[in-house]
């Protein structure tokens, strides 16, 4: 086994120092030179352990190691990804900031995927595979399949983020939105992905449980159905071996198509399906009792995933795309609306009985919130893509305040919250370092929210009602740059929102500092490995 | 008949009759009394299982034994 990983790492280690030497642009050469030097460090380690004997795998146990590394990985890039975005929101508000000693490299236009990136498949990809892995294991009763599979799928993801964000600051895009990393990147990607789908599978099958837990049918389908939604939207044929340039397979309206059936069901399925999963676990368990009702539970999941994929021709309202389209994407958008708020009901109904905790405990206080943000947006959501709404707010900055109240107030409230959960179990403390932090946490990050999406429906209001103002003769009053003046005390105050909402992250990652400090990784016994209860 | 024609037709008919009769039936199935049973059971899932955690009370002072 050792030899054939050697000269895989072998043959890595040629063809990137190959490709870094060939390379038509600097950012396939930047990532050609770390390939290399990874595979090369990987074929030093790997020689150096060849032939020795190999540490025996700890039995009975659940396999956390990973989620420990992911829960911290999490932590890091949510605070990287935080930090640009809040740079980037004060780069619209002061031009100035695009300083000139940086350009290209830390211009707006090249940031702004950096953020996005960072947030949704840093931030955001990392807990769903930290949560999916210790939801799958304690609710299946066995540990990951695969051994080393799960480890190599964390390692395997940092790659592909790194490879995206360098690709991005050095200009390696194929302009679609939130899929913008060029063909090798998405090659490396999809590899990692059905390594994530084996694990997760596998431990499935192997459950010791009779049933599938609901949480783990969001956690499925939202592996599944990002695995084909990057296969097609990414269908694209490189220019060169040596080159990072692409080109797509669709063209004009059908790529447009694919490219929002692809952005809008990275929403319904990374961002919801896969945060759904983790609510169906933890909101239980920090409430102590099942959850509400395990049919809405099933039901949510069925509604939820047949609308969901019809609804990405709302972006493309007044286009080129035929109109029963758009309003088909209309219609299943309004429909969405239903299962979405049967799932925001199911988890807020959960705490029935122990709605007391919301004044005791800041952990659960955050996962009502969440619940509350993710009701809001859904709502929001379906409203935006009726076409009059639309006419109004499309390439208007509500569009922005719609997915940060989503993004911040759903997906990152539940991620805290997980991260809470997580830390004070996976590093055997009783709870976090300081009950009160979380408190400070809370309502920086809420504070934070408030100024954002507050600022974000002024600003998007104005801007749409500006846009489409006219005089009695029928002319435009207003310029473009008219609408980015009045913008501008709007785009302080959601700077400052994105800087209460980033120190909210930072005392999170203080006190994560503080409660793993000292402590050892805590060993968590499989369940049949122990007398039964 | 061109492929976008056959596979628009086939989608318009057998496929979304197929589509909508599974989700119905997906409906009816999440509220069979039969399977009230086995419902509770799965929603009990995330209460077994668990929390064999070792919390062996670790000295807050930075005991490393890592």
């Amino acid at each position: 086994m050792d030899y054939i990983k050697l000269v895989l790492l072998g043959i890595v280690t040629l063809v990137a120092a190959m490709a870094a030497s060939w390379a038509h642009d600097l950012a396939y050469q930047i990532h050609a030179m770390l390939i290399m030097v990874i595979a090369f460090g990987m074929f030093i380690w790997v020689l150096r352990r060849t032939d020795e004997p190999k540490p025996v795998p700890q039995d009975g146990v659940y396999s956390d190691g990973v989620i420990r590394a992911g829960v911290i990985a999490t932590a890091f890039w949510g605070i990287a990804g935080f930090l640009v975005g809040t740079f980037i929101a004060f780069q619209l508000a002061f031009p100035e900031l695009n300083f000139d000693w940086g350009q290209p490299f830390t211009n707006f236009g090249r940031l702004r995927p950096l953020h996005t990136s960072a947030v949704i498949f840093a931030f955001g990809g990392n807990a769903l595979i930290a949560t999916s892995f210790y939801v799958v294991q304690r609710t299946s009763g066995v540990k990951l399949w695969g051994g080393n599979a799960a480890w190599f799928v964390f390692w395997g993801y940092q790659l592909f983020i790194v490879l995206a964000a360098t690709g991005y600051l050095l200009g390696a895009t194929q302009s679609k939105e939130y899929a913008e990393p060029e063909w090798y990147v998405d090659i490396w990607l999809t590899i990692v992905w059905l390594a994530y789908l084996a694990v997760f599978l596998g431990t499935i099958y192997m459950r010791r449980e009779r049933h599938i837990y609901v949480a783990n049918w969001f956690f499925l389908s939202f592996i599944v159905t990002v695995a084909m939604l990057h296969l097609i939207n990414n269908l694209s044929v490189p220019v060169s071996f040596w080159g990072s340039k692409s080109v797509q397979v669709f063209s004009g309206v059908q790529d447009a198509m694919t490219q929002w059936w692809y952005g809008h069901n990275a929403v319904g399925f990374f961002l919801t399906a896969g945060f759904l999963g983790m609510m169906y676990y933890f909101v239980p368990k920090q409430a102590d009792r099942p959850v509400y009702s395990y049919k809405l539970s099933i039901i949510h999941f069925w509604a939820l995933i047949f609308l969901y994929i019809w609804a990405g021709p709302h972006h493309l309202h007044y286009t080129a795309l035929p109109d029963w389209a758009s309003t088909l994407g209309m219609v299943f958008s309004i429909i969405l609306w239903m299962p979405s708020w049967g799932g925001m009901i199911n988890g807020l109904m959960t705490l029935q009985g122990a709605w007391d905790k919301l004044r005791t405990d800041p952990i659960m206080r955050m996962f009502v919130l969440s619940l509350g943000f993710y009701g809001m947006s859904t709502f929001e959501g379906p409203m935006m893509s009726i076409r009059a709404v639309n006419s109004l707010s499309h390439y208007t900055d509500w569009t922005i305040g719609h997915v940060h109240s989503g993004a911040l107030g759903w997906n990152g409230m539940i991620t805290f919250a997980c991260i809470y959960f997580l830390t004070p179990k996976l590093w055997g403390r009783k709870q976090m370092y300081s009950m009160s932090a979380i408190n400070w946490h809370f309502w920086l990050a809420t504070l934070g929210i408030v100024l954002y999406a507050a600022s974000m429906w002024v600003t998007g209001i104005m801007e749409g009602l500006m846009w489409r103002e006219v005089d009695d003769q029928g002319f435009l009053v207003n310029s473009f740059a008219d609408t980015v003046s009045a913008k501008f005390p709007m785009y302080v105050v959601r700077g400052l929102g994105g800087v209460l909402f980033l120190s909210g992250a930072l005392v999170m990652v203080w006190n994560m500092w503080m409660t793993i400090r000292g402590a050892k990784p805590a060993t968590a016994t499989l369940p049949y490995a122990t007398p039964a209860e | 008949m061109d492929t976008y024609s056959l596979l628009r037709q086939i989608a318009d008919s057998w496929v979304l009759l197929a589509m909508f009769t599974f989700f119905v039936g997906v409906g009816i199935w999440a509220f069979l009394p039969s399977q009230n049973a086995a419902r509770k059971d799965a929603s009990m899932i995330p209460f077994r299982n668990h929390d064999q955690t070792d919390t062996r009370p670790v000295d807050q002072k930075g005991q490393s034994n890592g």
